[in-house]
């Protein structure tokens, strides 16, 4: 049995209280860090942003298809935020706005990705994104090339905060939301529309003898997960302050898949736990060995997939069980 | 028309030849990923990282070889040498160590341990060769320029670019049609490509033609990358390009087709290089142009084997 499937076959159901326990205590813990050392508070907003956005790579995963073009959703978010945020400088606006605009790509292009299957619905997306990127990377008068964009400053339900309570703000969007589109993708998950995607990995065609629409089923998670790249995206660029086109190559797609399968796609905490594991390893490998850092995060991702095929969640949850929990 | 070829012509003319030696370097990688991928299943996403690493390899190799005051042809010899140790020593490790493993295991799982491979194998590119670019081009002022006939004016291009690319790469897609088709080992490549049960069956060792097939992928990757060091400058991150181009080629051919490759990177190679001429901020675009648009008409790719649905 492979990994997913492994998780997939965990009852919901009795794993209602751990996980609702470990969801609060996760939240409160980031909380914490983010007090007692504010400099990370940068690092798990950023974290946390990203989490949102694997939580919709999540979602594909369940149907059995991995995309590796996922952060082209993010890059809209992020220009999105970028493009208007001299003109519309309100977060609060600013934030559905790029997650409107990337659900709007993603139903264009899910119409037509929706079609392929495995390597070739990877490979579509994988080339998708790339048009984004070359476009970001070439259209110089309009996005400034690899240099990237600023992020001008930015207003709060029309309250300019100062530098500290911004980034306080930040964290506690990204936090909020990130609980907000768990439980969503909780609710969803436990659907019938979430649990066809399950159907589209096994046996597609039984899926279609009993009257679903595949491609639907398949759509609607698509730009599902396109605007949860849409609004991680736009938490990044607010967080970060800058866009470069880097955010639309395919080594960030990769990086959101790495993720997904770090956390475990077992469970709506996982994509966070991932998340935060990530960042967490990239910041303290980078200063710790500057040049090796890719190196480190490779190895771990090795490492996971070849000796803890349920990812972080799935060691957490194998161990609670172990304890009789 | 004919003022409008005296004005453009020239520049049309070298964009494709340019667009040729590109095609041939892409189709170099791009066959050896299509090759790996028909027997192990795998699609190598750290096929780009054994292209960089051949490049940086034969560019140190032809250094060495001139510090040793070796004549310039010699640096071709750097070229195959590199080609052949990337290939024989990191080919055989890489699948020992770690394809290995997850062999019959989910496609996510499978390209995620090559995404850490490739990521792996990028920082120990920059750990050996740094970040500055290194410039190795003797292989190509060694034959200098020819005055190519266009119209009624020639253009210069390197002789290089003109005759070694291509001829290499036409010299690779008939050897490897030979040997697939007409030696035992080939057939067997074939076999375990086709049905791996039902060669296994048969007698034939699996394993054994699995890390051929790989070894000799990853050669050819290096060699790909070996052959283009001199016409570049290298810099890090070229493999992440490659890769991506290489999966654009493959993907508009069909997965496991040979000369559909050499095709399909031929149509790509000059698509891009007449764009480079007519708008060249959308050069990069346009593969993936192609490749989405043969894909919206045929799914599985211009000459791909439509599987059959699973039930």
């Amino acid at each position: 049995m492979s990994a997913t499937d492994r998780a997939l076959a965990a009852p919901p159901r009795t794993m209602r209280l751990p996980e609702a326990l470990l969801a609060v205590l996760g939240a409160a813990a980031l909380v914490l860090v983010a007090f007692l050392a504010p400099w990370l508070k940068f690092v798990l907003t950023v974290a946390l942003a990203k989490g949102i956005a694997v939580l919709g790579i999540l979602l594909l995963l369940r149907a059995g298809q991995v995309s590796f073009g996922h952060s082209m959703f993010l890059a809209v978010g992020a220009y999105t935020v970028a493009f208007l945020a001299p003109a519309v400088p309100e977060a609060l606006l600013l934030l559905p706005l790029g997650a409107l605009l990337a659900g709007i790509l993603g139903l264009v292009i899910g119409l037509f990705v929706v079609r392929y299957r495995d390597i070739f619905f990877g490979m579509l997306n994988l080339a998708l994104s790339m048009v984004l990127y070359s476009l970001l990377e070439k259209l110089y008068a309009l996005t400034k090339g690899t240099d990237g964009i600023r992020v001008s400053g930015l207003t709060f339900a029309g309250i300019t905060p100062d530098r500290e309570t911004q980034e306080w703000v930040m964290f506690g969007l990204a936090l909020v939301l990130a609980i907000g589109f768990g439980l969503l993708v909780r609710a969803y998950l436990a659907s019938p529309m979430g649990r066809a995607l399950a159907g589209i990995k096994t046996r597609e065609t039984r899926l279609e003898f009993m009257g679903v629409s595949a491609r639907r089923v398949l759509l609607f998670a698509y730009v599902m997960s396109a605007v949860m790249g849409g609004v991680g995206g736009t938490l990044v660029a607010m967080t970060t302050r800058h866009v470069t086109p880097q955010l639309a190559y395919w080594t960030s797609s990769g990086e959101l898949v790495f993720i997904a399968i770090l956390g475990g796609a077992g469970s709506a905490l996982g994509p966070f736990l991932g998340a935060t594991a990530f960042e967490l390893v990239r910041v303290y490998a980078a200063a710790a060995v500057a040049d090796a850092w890719q190196m480190i995060l490779g190895g771990v991702l090795l490492a996971v997939i070849l000796f803890a095929p349920g990812g972080l969640w799935g060691m957490l949850t194998s161990r609670l069980k172990g304890r009789g929990a | 028309m004919a003022e409008w070829l005296t004005d453009n012509g020239l520049l049309l003319g070298l964009a494709l030849l340019d667009g040729l030696a590109y095609a041939a370097l892409v189709f170099m990688v791009a066959v050896g990923l299509n090759m790996v991928f028909g027997v192990l299943r795998i699609v190598n996403v750290a096929h780009g990282s054994l292209f960089a690493i051949g490049a940086y390899t034969a560019a140190s190799v032809g250094i060495f070889f001139a510090s040793l005051g070796l004549p310039a042809w010699a640096s071709y010899v750097a070229l195959l040498l590199a080609a052949a140790l990337v290939g024989g020593i990191l080919g055989p490790l890489i699948e020992r160590l770690i394809l290995r493993r997850i062999y019959g295991q989910e496609e996510v799982l499978q390209l995620l341990v090559t995404f850490a491979l490739f990521m792996i194998l990028e920082d120990v590119q920059k750990l050996i060769w740094g970040v500055q670019p290194i410039m190795q081009d003797t292989p190509m002022k060694f034959l200098g320029t020819v005055e190519v006939p266009f119209g009624e004016d020639t253009i210069p291009f390197t002789a290089y670019q003109l005759f070694v690319l291509p001829g290499v790469a036409v010299a690779t897609l008939a050897g490897l049609a030979w040997f697939l088709r007409r030696t035992l080992t080939g057939r067997v490549i074939v076999a375990v490509t086709t049905d791996k049960e039902a060669a296994m069956a048969m007698g034939i060792d699996a394993a054994k033609v699995t890390l051929l097939t790989f070894t000799f992928g990853a050669a050819l990757a290096a060699l790909g990358g070996a052959l283009a060091s001199p016409t570049t400058s290298l810099v890090p991150g070229i493999g992440a390009q490659t890769i991506v181009l290489s999966f654009a080629v493959v993907a508009t051919a069909g997965l496991g087709q040979i000369e559909g490759a050499a095709i399909s990177a031929l149509m790509i190679g000059l698509g891009r290089s007449i764009a480079v001429y007519l708008a060249p901020e959308f050069e990069v675009v346009v593969p993936y142009i192609i490749m989405v648009a043969v894909l919206l008409v045929r799914p599985q790719g211009l000459f791909g084997v439509l599987e059959t649905r699973r039930v």
